[in-house]
């Protein structure tokens, strides 16, 4: 999932100093799960920006919605009842994804309450990690299911460098190697011989490149 | 002979190389680099010439280059991945030979959060194993790293490359060392020994592999300056071992600097026993000077004429 955490409650009031009256829109989605801009915490941000607001004698009006989705079009259509004239912002407690979306469908000024991190999981509760550096063309079938495209510091395709020692990354010595990891698993699977296969570079146009990358499915389009 | 280095022709002959190194100033001016490569171009077979190490912004290895080959110098440039992609590092490559470069040492370079921009966006568009791969097709298929074909001059480096015996895991070691030959690599300079165990076990597995033969192999040593030096290198340095007899004697020594050297001409007339060992890249960071004292002691002055 998209992992992302919520940006400090005194950068938000700035973004929407000049509101009067904002909608909070929380998200259904990865924010939901990785605790960062579900209904509960879009109700805890709405009622923090209002307090603050009021001890600053400038009250604020806040509506709070969380949509099942802020980046399908259909839940983000739900929305519209809300944005009624008066609404001045909208806070989107969503990944990026979702603050572009409303902003493309609204005509308001729309502001992220959260900074999206990565894609990753849950390893322990309240701790989440990346594991995918989104690079489009997906190598973890050479590296015994361990990306050394987003866990090696270095991004290292022919790894590991000189920096890991006991297993760690030079970095940062809570990191663990991601060669190192690669190496323990291949060694145990038995395939290590693949690792001697010089990989050659890698096509970075299937990553961020040229503007938005596109996926279209033909067999599922309806028009 | 695939080049026209004088490393290259040395180390063909069958010399035991010497090389140094020299760190570029955090400034535009090069009189340190001139007065450096002065001072060490008649002890030293090639000087290396570092690529913003630790990721702090220096004079470039390149412009370096010129300077110490106007001094008389044959110098290493070392290029790393992290600061260019290979649209860069190709037009480097080119600019760079044109300029009378004629060796290159190909690293990942230090993180940039060690140095003096921690914000910086790296780039490790290549790791240092493919860079390798685009110097050799450069040189020996007239390729670009696109496949499209270098039309005029290619650049003819002699292609170097790291290796370090003290990071982990140990046993993958001599297996990156050859795939770093494989990909290209003809000689190489190794991590700073200290644990000469360790790295008689490392050479012991080259030999067995016949890697030493493949390539020439070129192995690192620092001269430490005082016992805070040993102990910073054993404790902060990742991918280092610093074995405590060594930090006993830099603390027990009542003159540490003469010690380090002492230590240093001692490893560097081990080293120059070890089968497949084919010279010594003396690393005398801050320490320059030294270098001399340290070639003639342990018995390698005068240095060869490649003639």
């Amino acid at each position: 999932m998209i992992i992302a955490e919520g940006k400090p409650l005194v950068e938000v009031a700035g973004l929407i100093q000049e509101a009067r009256k904002v909608l909070v829109v929380g998200c259904g989605g990865c924010v939901t799960v990785c605790l960062a801009g579900g209904e509960k915490e879009t109700g805890i941000l709405a009622a923090a920006l209002r307090l603050l607001r009021q001890k600053e004698g400038n009250p604020l009006e806040t509506v709070e919605v969380t949509l099942t989705r802020q980046c399908d079009p259909e839940y983000v259509d739900m929305l519209e009842k809300y944005v009624t004239d008066d609404v001045d912002a909208i806070v989107s407690l969503a990944c990026g994804v979702g603050v572009q979306f409303l902003a493309e469908r609204y005509n308001k000024w729309v502001v992220p309450a959260l900074n999206t991190k990565f894609a990753g999981g849950t390893v322990e509760h309240g701790v989440w990690e990346e594991r995918c550096g989104l690079c489009g063309e997906c190598i973890l079938y050479k590296t015994g299911g361990i990306c050394p495209i987003i866990r090696c510091s270095k991004s290292i395709l022919n790894g590991p460098c000189g920096g890991s020692q006991n297993g760690k990354c030079e970095v940062n010595p809570e990191t663990p190697c991601a060669w190192q990891l690669i190496y323990d698993r291949m060694q145990a699977l038995g395939k290590l011989d693949l690792l001697m296969e010089i990989q050659p570079p890698k096509d970075w146009s299937k990553s961020r490149d040229g503007g938005p990358r596109k996926v279209v499915r033909e067999d599922v389009r309806l028009a | 002979m695939k080049t026209e280095s004088k490393l290259e022709k040395l180390l063909s002959q069958g010399h035991f190389v010497v090389s140094g190194e020299i760190g570029p100033p955090k400034h535009a001016n090069p009189e340190g680099i001139k007065k450096h490569t002065a001072l060490l171009k008649d002890y030293v077979d090639a000087m290396n010439l570092t690529d913003n190490q630790t990721a702090i912004v220096r004079l470039s290895s390149i412009a370096a280059g010129v300077h110490v080959l106007q001094a008389g110098g044959e110098p290493i440039i070392q290029m790393t991945v992290r600061d260019r992609n290979r649209i860069a590092l190709q037009s480097d490559l080119l600019g760079a030979y044109s300029l009378g470069m004629r060796n290159v040492l190909c690293l990942s370079g230090d993180h940039q959060s060690f140095g003096n921009h921690p914000t910086a966006k790296n780039v490790h568009d290549v790791d240092s194993l493919q860079l390798i791969k685009i110097v050799k097709d450069l040189r020996d298929q007239k390729k670009f790293a696109c496949g499209e074909e270098l039309k005029g001059n290619e650049p003819r480096f002699f292609i170097g490359a790291a290796a370090n015996p003290f990071a982990d895991p140990f046993e993958f070691r001599v297996l990156r060392l050859e795939k770093k030959i494989n990909a290209g690599a003809d000689f190489i300079q190794t991590q700073c020994i200290f644990d000469m165990e360790r790295f008689e076990r490392f050479m012991a597995m080259v030999r067995e592999r016949g890697l030493h033969k493949k390539a020439h192999i070129i192995a690192g040593v620092m001269p430490l300056k005082s016992a805070k030096a040993a102990r910073y290198m054993q404790q902060s340095v990742a991918g280092m071992i610093v074995p405590d007899e060594i930090v006993n004697r830099m603390e027990k020594a009542a003159d540490p600097k003469a010690e380090g050297v002492a230590i240093c001409v001692e490893q560097i007339k081990h080293l120059k026993t070890i089968e497949g060992v084919a010279g010594v890249h003396i690393m005398a960071v801050m320490w320059e000077e030294i270098i001399p004292t340290i070639v003639q002691e342990a018995g390698l002055y005068p240095r060869p004429d490649a003639g």
